[in-house]
């Protein structure tokens, strides 16, 4: 399928990143006219993501997140989120919901969000590389 | 102001408004755990019917408030969720310890 838009962008992992970027995605989709409901599940999917890696990437360090999305001609908009951080070493694992290694106020619900706001995730990771999560939504729109 | 505290009776309203996230949870958590140290209310009522977008980060907040309020021996009761914040709080299974109302009533 034809692509027909892309952006990428390079932030600091730092929390008060986290609005900007669920804004960022959101205003990039608008192109697809999307319903209200279809921005609230991107936002929410993408929210996840970015602040795991805020959370969870870079424990000693500071770090960067990679955010690009791609938009094309159906109406699919595909978003990639990837750090350079920890990595995840039983994926698996990490997706089970309630599955969390931080304690505190943190659920363990964040890949099953995003598994059940999008259409599909995909999670690409290596200890000590860094982690990619794909997230594709297919945007119907208001017609 | 990100959360609006009232007391009433023996129930504590906090009205949550904007964006509930990893970013924006500390300073809400603090704000309801030290009224609710305070004041020690039987009911604590989280009311999210002005929260413009919440993630994951909204069911942790209630986690820790409802831990923390049974804690002093009080109930928690969430209401005014949207849609989408009703799935995530009950993907949590949150359900089983803290009562969804659609409207802030108390008790
Ligand atoms: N980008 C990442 N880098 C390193 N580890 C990660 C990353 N994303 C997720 N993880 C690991 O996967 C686990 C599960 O992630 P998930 O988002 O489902 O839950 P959580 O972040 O712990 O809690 P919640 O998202 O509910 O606040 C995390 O606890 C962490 O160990
Ligand atoms: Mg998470």
């Amino acid at each position: 399928m034809e692509k027909i838009n892309e952006f990428r962008m390079t932030l600091w992992a730092k929390s008060v990143n986290e609005g900007f970027c669920r804004a960022a995605v959101a205003a990039f989709a608008a192109q697809a006219d999307p319903t209200a409901e279809e921005i609230s599940d991107i936002k929410t999917a993408v929210s996840e993501a970015v602040t795991n890696c805020i959370v969870h990437a870079y424990p000693h360090t500071d770090g960067r997140i990679y955010l690009s999305c791609q938009l094309y001609r159906d109406g699919r908009l595909r978003i990639s989120i990837r750090d350079t951080g920890c990595g995840i070493e039983d994926i698996k694992k990490a997706r089970e919901p309630l599955f969390s290694t931080m304690g505190g106020d943190r659920s363990g619900l964040g890949f099953s969000v995003m598994e059940s706001f999008s259409d599909k995730m995909l999670v690409r990771s290596r200890p000590g590389k860094g982690t990619t999560v794909i997230l594709e939504k297919r945007i119907r729109g208001r017609t | 102001m990100p959360v609006q505290l009232t007391a009433q009776g023996k129930t504590l309203f906090a009205l949550l408004s904007g964006d509930i996230d990893h970013h924006t949870a500390p300073a809400l958590r603090e704000q309801i755990d030290n009224a609710v140290t305070e004041y020690r209310p039987r009911m604590l009522c989280l009311d999210f019917s002005a929260v413009s977008f919440m993630d994951s980060s909204g069911v942790g907040l209630v986690m820790g408030r409802y831990r923390h309020n049974a804690a002093f021996g009080g109930d928690t009761q969430v209401c005014g969720l949207s849609p989408s914040a009703e799935r995530i709080m009950k993907m949590s299974g949150l359900g089983k310890i803290v009562s969804f109302k659609k409207n802030a009533e108390g008790g």
